[in-house]
């Protein structure tokens, strides 16, 4: 959905570079409400779910790392702080300082992939991963199974979304370092930044859901 | 009519002839016709296994297949005909080839994703051909679980991912027409003054954007439900299979509106245009198109009052359901209204559009019965419901498709067609289609159950004539490919405007060029000034 390149407004269909910008950032908004029902999917699954497994779930979410859960949360409200500044520094024009701020949100998002990686690690050792190596028994083993079916499933479908995100940036980073970008033509950034804020605010549900709400 | 459109500025089909460059086009009218020539394909497989369907319903015996056979037939057909042909039939055809031109753009707001939008289509229904190929799959268009999930032995998750996959096409194809009619509107062309073809696509996209997601995340649940063993739908793992259906339906009863909105939007175009009137109350389509398109998504439930679902959800389903009626009824009054006093002619797309309000009505009273909690309990899961939803995708849908593709024909390939076979044509259709589907209502009424090949001898009868008509309707079908195909050598030149019709899409030549207009129009009046009575500009 980026937008149509730098070629020349005749050979375009736009009429005119702000219609062009104006287009793709509200394409861009609609994509993100069109992510918004396809994980709103998966919270109406946990809703159900845990109504239905009320007891399993509360067992369930003790078995979630809540210190690395925590970490991860502030590593990611950190890098979609830098990616504010990536943007702020694109739209004045600021090219390395733009490049800088967007490697610096990468990298916050490789620690956050790394520190979840660990997670999921540690989850396979406890047996905890359904399908593949469950070996969580008793009266509500269903029910935890079904919590950590949804665990693994939202993580890991956000996880897939950072991974996304952080190859967009990674590119980014390098044409802004190349000078792809100014003042007057940065909307690439811009979109890479509502993206990157969208999946930070998918996993501000994800955070209480799976490693607060059962802990009291 | 002036012609806006430089004289001999090359059409947008003689822009290229080579294969690569059709397939690398980001001409909006080039990929309209990528997607028409693929749907065509995937409608005549679901058309091979719909046929295969009716000749086995001649005898009340399973004589000719049996029943893991049948069970694939009706599902590749259902699977086929709703993903791959009616939810794209008019949007991804009519509406990617007609917006950029109705509201006067070089093209859609994004050409390259238009153009990937076909090819993951394509990918898409490569999986469907490779699920055939392989065996087919035996759940039913709707995949309910526990069946999907458990019990199925046929190829479920091929079947589910080309689905998945086709939901991209329809979402960024969405996506695009939404950005587009916001951003590309030529000067002077405001909200209200854009035909009313545009703004049911508008509709149309909002519910592709925001129900396509929904099933398409469903159906990655299965898969996985499948795969592993282990998901939120199958109750022997403490999972919920009522939560299917919800999600299900939550995206495929819009689905309908997918279907049925892109058509009354081209059944307004060709209403209003013979029979020489504005529409009728155009605010009131326009609000009509809005409200359908929102009160959809609060329906779901009416496909599950048998389900097993609260009873006071079902009450509330059943009211909501019942409001949809209030804007479709709206519509049809307004069609009718710009019926009266007009200078009505019957050519080809109106005859078509005529039609489908017929049918529309039909298939439309008849959800009404089945929106009613009691009736339905009688109703559910018999030939009722198939004739009733057959009344709205094909006698509503399907109509609409073909008076588009008369309307517009001239247009798209500058060239007519011979009006006494079209019209003919559309009669056989239309004799066809209720031949076919009006004794399914009967026998679902006394009872005959959806999904069986085996039945009980007192319904052969309307078993025989529904196949009968099925021919007629093949017949119906078959027609148009003919006299169109021949037309493209030999009808005559069609001229930028033949019908006399208002509208940005008339005043470019035909076929028009690769950007549209010569010089980017100007919009200075309302749509549709046609007058009563009037000469017809011919
Ligand atoms: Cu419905």
């Amino acid at each position: 959905m980026a937008a149509e390149g730098t070629s020349a407004m005749a050979a375009s269909h736009f009429a005119d570079a702000e219609q062009r910008e104006t287009a793709a950032t509200f394409g861009m908004w609609i994509f993100l409400a069109t992510e918004v029902l396809f994980f709103g999917v998966l919270f109406a699954g946990y809703t159900v779910s845990r109504v239905q497994h009320a007891e399993a779930f509360i067992l369930a979410g003790r078995h979630t790392d809540v210190l690395l859960g925590s970490i991860n949360t502030a590593v990611l409200l950190t890098s979609s702080l830098t990616m504010a500044l990536a943007v702020r520094a694109g739209s004045v024009g600021w090219r390395r300082s733009c490049a800088a701020w967007l490697v610096l949100t990468a990298v916050l998002g490789v620690a956050f992939l790394a520190i979840k990686g660990y997670e999921w690690h540690e989850d396979w050792l406890q047996g905890l991963v359904p399908g593949l190596r469950f070996a969580y028994s008793g009266p509500d083993a269903p029910g935890v199974e079904l919590f950590f079916f949804l665990y693994f499933v939202m993580t890991g479908l956000h996880a897939l979304h950072l991974t996304i995100g952080i190859l967009v940036i990674a590119v980014m980073a390098l044409l802004a370092a190349r000078g792809r970008f100014s003042a007057a033509y940065h909307t690439p950034i811009v979109l890479t930044g509502l993206y990157w804020h969208f999946i930070d605010v998918v996993w501000i549900f994800l955070y209480p859901l799976f490693y607060l709400v059962s802990r009291s | 009519m002036t012609t806006i459109a430089a004289e001999g500025a090359p059409s947008y089909i003689s822009a290229g002839y080579t294969l690569r460059s059709w397939l690398t086009t980001r001409d909006h009218k080039r990929i309209a016709l990528l997607y028409g020539v693929s749907i065509l394909f995937f409608f005549l497989v679901a058309a091979a296994a719909a046929a295969m369907i009716r000749l086995e319903l001649l005898t009340p015996a399973g004589d000719l297949v049996d029943d893991d056979t049948y069970n694939k037939l009706f599902t590749v057909h259902g699977v086929v005909m709703v993903w791959f042909f009616l939810i794209p039939s008019i949007p991804s055809t009519f509406g990617n080839f007609l917006i950029p031109l109705m509201i006067g753009a070089k093209d859609v707001a994004f050409p390259r994703l238009n153009l990937a939008s076909w090819y993951i289509y394509t990918l898409g229904g490569l999986f469907v051909v490779v699920t055939l190929i392989a065996g087919g799959v035996d759940t039913g268009w709707t995949f309910y679980t526990p069946y999907t999930t458990m019990f199925s032995n046929s190829h479920v998750i091929l079947a589910v991912t080309g689905v998945f996959i086709v939901g991209f096409s329809s979402i960024f194809t969405g996506l695009n027409f939404i950005v587009t009619v916001h951003q590309m509107r030529a000067p002077g062309m405001t909200w209200f003054r854009l035909p009313l073809f545009v703004w049911a696509h508008y509709a149309t996209s909002l519910v592709m954007v925001l129900a396509t997601p929904v099933l398409a995340m469903t159906l990655a649940l299965i898969a996985i439900e499948r795969l592993l063993g282990v998901g939120i739908f199958d109750p022997a793992l403490g999972g919920d299979p009522l939560l299917f259906q919800h999600l299900f339906w939550f995206y495929s009863h819009p689905a309908v509106y997918i279907m049925i909105l892109p058509a009354m939007g081209v059944v307004s175009e060709v209403i209003t245009c013979f029979s020489r009137k504005p529409v009728f109350g155009y605010q009131f389509m326009v609000y009509s198109l809005l409200a359908i398109a929102a009160v959809g998504f609060m329906v779901w439930g009416h496909h599950m009052f048998v389900s097993g679902q609260s009873m006071y959800a079902g009450m509330v389903f059943s009211l909501l359901s019942f409001l949809v009626a209030i804007p479709s009824a709206i519509k049809v009054f307004n069609w009718t209204a710009t019926l009266y006093k007009g200078s009505v002619r019957f050519d080809a797309p109106m005859l078509y559009a005529l039609g489908f309000i017929g049918l529309f009505m039909m298939g439309g009273i008849t959800g009404i019965w089945l929106a009613a909690l009691a009736a339905d309990v009688h109703l559910t899961d018999t030939y009722f419901v198939v004739a009733h939803f057959h009344y709205i995708m094909v006698g509503g849908a399907v109509m609409a498709f073909f008076s588009a593709l008369h309307f517009w024909w001239p247009k798209v390939t500058g060239r007519l067609y011979p009006d006494g076979w079209a019209r003919a044509g559309a009669i056989v259709m239309f004799v066809g289609f209720n031949l076919t589907f009006f004794p399914q209502y009967i026998a679902g009424y006394l009872g005959m159950p959806r999904r069986y090949h085996v039945y009980p001898p007192e319904f052969q009868v309307l078993n025989v004539l529904s196949s009968g008509g099925a021919v007629v309707l093949g017949v119906g079908y078959l027609l148009p490919l003919l006299y169109l195909w021949w037309s493209l050598r030999r009808g005559r030149l069609a001229g930028a405007n033949p019908w006399g019709a208002t509208g940005l899409e008339w005043q470019t030549p035909s076929p028009p060029p690769t950007y549209n207009f010569a010089s980017a129009p100007r919009v200075e009046g309302p749509p549709y000034a046609y007058q009563a009575g009037g000469t017809d500009g011919r």
